[in-house]
């Protein structure tokens, strides 16, 4: 049965694209077929990450209105057979965004893909709300600030009342945190909310940390998604995290246990 | 057919305090409450609380009790914590009794405020009635939880940006990160109960305390909150 994966965060440039890049392109790697959807219309950004911005013929909303196939849409990855990306368009906005016609073309979906990875627009409105409103899981991207993690909280509240599972009484969509532009510097200062913190206020099961890494940025800039660079400690960590999320189990790498949190050291308690 | 004729419901009523009816503050205090939320008072269910108020005991001294309710749109159905002889009065000028009554043992009664002390506001807080509500998963930011005549229990932590407000008590069995209300129907004697203070606001019966005015020493704690001679005074457990 395909599942769809939903990357949210509420807050934006916490790293939704770029971890649906790297998720989508590592369950492929693990032989499932997958698609990852570009949800943000009118700020289209998939398709550059995943390094084929210049390939791109018809789109998501083609598709909803019905005026593309899907096979025409969707775009097969250089690098892995079974990776597909469907971009989305930068002339309309998320109003195109019509939750039946969604309906439809995920259901299309699912008869060929394993896996369907959401990107989801930054916000709470009617745009990130139709990204997650068929996910049977979901990533929540949260940077170690407090502004990031108010908001995904918001967002795990919404996924709890708002999406379908909710309104149908289903069993609620699966919900795991992805911490990302970690740096265990910083938070040694006491500069950054630690993982514990960010466990503690949203206390949903960890995914994986993501370190902050110059890598990633090159990944984003050369489109070409950061699992595919071995050598990389973030590419590691999207790894890892891929294997959780298949159900393994392995050890968090880059984060060492932090003696002072950014919490007490905020209450001012040692 | 005939076992369907009477079925059993639960409301929430206000509660009217007899003795305030004698206080001359008492018309103009509620016509300004009514004229606050004027939707929330229309037509709305009262109930005469007799406690302390044993010279009500003719009909045409219940019949002017509700001509008062009446010109401030509010309705009254019937009389509480009455004595046989008011149940009887109250009877012929048609209103109901409502449980408890006088014969049967009644809570302690509440420290009566000292004599010097401004008269108290009108008291028309919600019956117990209700059931209390439980929360068992987080209550995330943005996410506003309101429980109406009664007390809210929550055992998962409070996040920031979450607002929870109850007309009786509030329990965090978590920690509270959000904003709490608890007696938001203006009973004073509600309480806020938490496993852990970090709120960003608590309120009991409309005073509160910010973020910023909680002690220090208390932040973190397990504490009790209370409204105490005006005050709210937060004890730690």
């Amino acid at each position: 049965m395909a599942k769809v994966i939903v990357l949210t965060s509420g807050k934006g440039g916490v790293g939704k694209t770029t971890s649906a890049a790297a998720i989508a392109s590592g369950l492929a790697l693990r032989g499932n077929r997958t698609v990852v959807i570009d949800f943000d219309v009118g700020l289209r950004n998939l398709d550059l990450i995943m390094g084929c911005e210049r390939r791109v013929v018809f789109d998501f909303i083609n598709v909803i209105n019905g005026d593309a196939k899907l096979n025409q849409a969707l775009i097969k990855d250089k690098r892995n057979d079974n990776l597909y990306i469907f971009p989305t368009s930068q002339t309309r906005d998320k109003d195109a965004l019509k939750r039946d016609g969604v309906e439809r073309v995920l259901n299309e979906l699912k008869e060929s893909f394993d896996y369907i990875v959401c990107d989801s627009p930054a916000g709470i409105e009617h745009g990130a709300i139709t990204a997650l409103y068929f996910a049977d899981s979901a990533i929540i991207t949260t940077n170690p600030e407090v502004s990031s993690v108010r908001d995904s909280d918001r967002i795990i509240g919404i996924l709890a009342s708002k999406s379908r599972r909710a309104e149908h009484n289903m069993e609620p969509v699966d919900v795991h945190l992805l911490l990302t532009r970690y740096s265990l510097e910083r938070v040694k200062k006491g500069e950054m909310l630690s993982v514990e913190d960010v466990k503690e206020i949203l206390s949903i099961p960890l995914l994986g940390v993501i370190p902050e890494s110059e890598s990633v940025l090159r990944a984003s800039n050369t489109g070409i998604p950061v699992v595919f660079d071995e050598e990389s400690p973030a590419g590691r960590a999207y790894v890892d995290a891929v294997a959780r999320f298949l159900g393994e189990q392995r050890e968090m790498r880059f984060v060492q246990p932090e003696r002072r949190s950014f919490f007490r050291a905020l209450l001012g308690r040692a | 057919m005939a076992g369907n004729l009477v079925q059993g419901a639960v409301f929430t009523v206000m509660v009217v305090r007899a003795e305030m009816l004698r206080d001359p503050a008492f018309d103009p205090e509620l016509a300004q409450q009514v004229q606050r939320s004027p939707r929330f008072f229309l037509n709305a269910p009262v109930v005469l609380d007799l406690r302390g108020a044993a010279e009500f005991t003719h009909e045409a001294e219940f019949i002017e009790a509700r001509d008062i309710l009446r010109r401030h749109t509010l309705t009254l159905i019937g009389i509480q914590n009455a004595q046989p002889t008011q149940v009887d009065a109250a009877a012929a000028a048609g209103l109901a009794s409502f449980a408890p009554n006088a014969s049967q043992p009644s809570r302690a009664r509440p420290v009566e405020p000292a004599p010097n002390a401004a008269p108290a506001p009108p008291r028309l807080a919600a019956t117990a009635t209700a059931k209390s509500r439980l929360v068992t998963q987080p209550v995330r930011s943005g996410t506003q939880i309101y429980v109406r005549g009664a007390d809210l229990v929550v055992t998962a932590p409070v996040s920031p940006g979450a607002e929870i407000m109850a007309d009786g008590n509030i329990h965090v069995y978590g920690v509270l990160r959000g904003r709490a209300l608890a007696g938001a129907g203006g009973d004073a004697e509600a309480r806020i109960f938490c496993s852990r203070l970090e709120a960003e606001l608590v309120s009991i019966a409309g005073h509160y305390l910010v973020s910023d005015q909680l002690p220090p020493e208390q932040r973190g704690s397990a504490v009790q909150i209370a409204l105490v001679d005006g005050r709210l005074t937060i004890v730690q457990n």
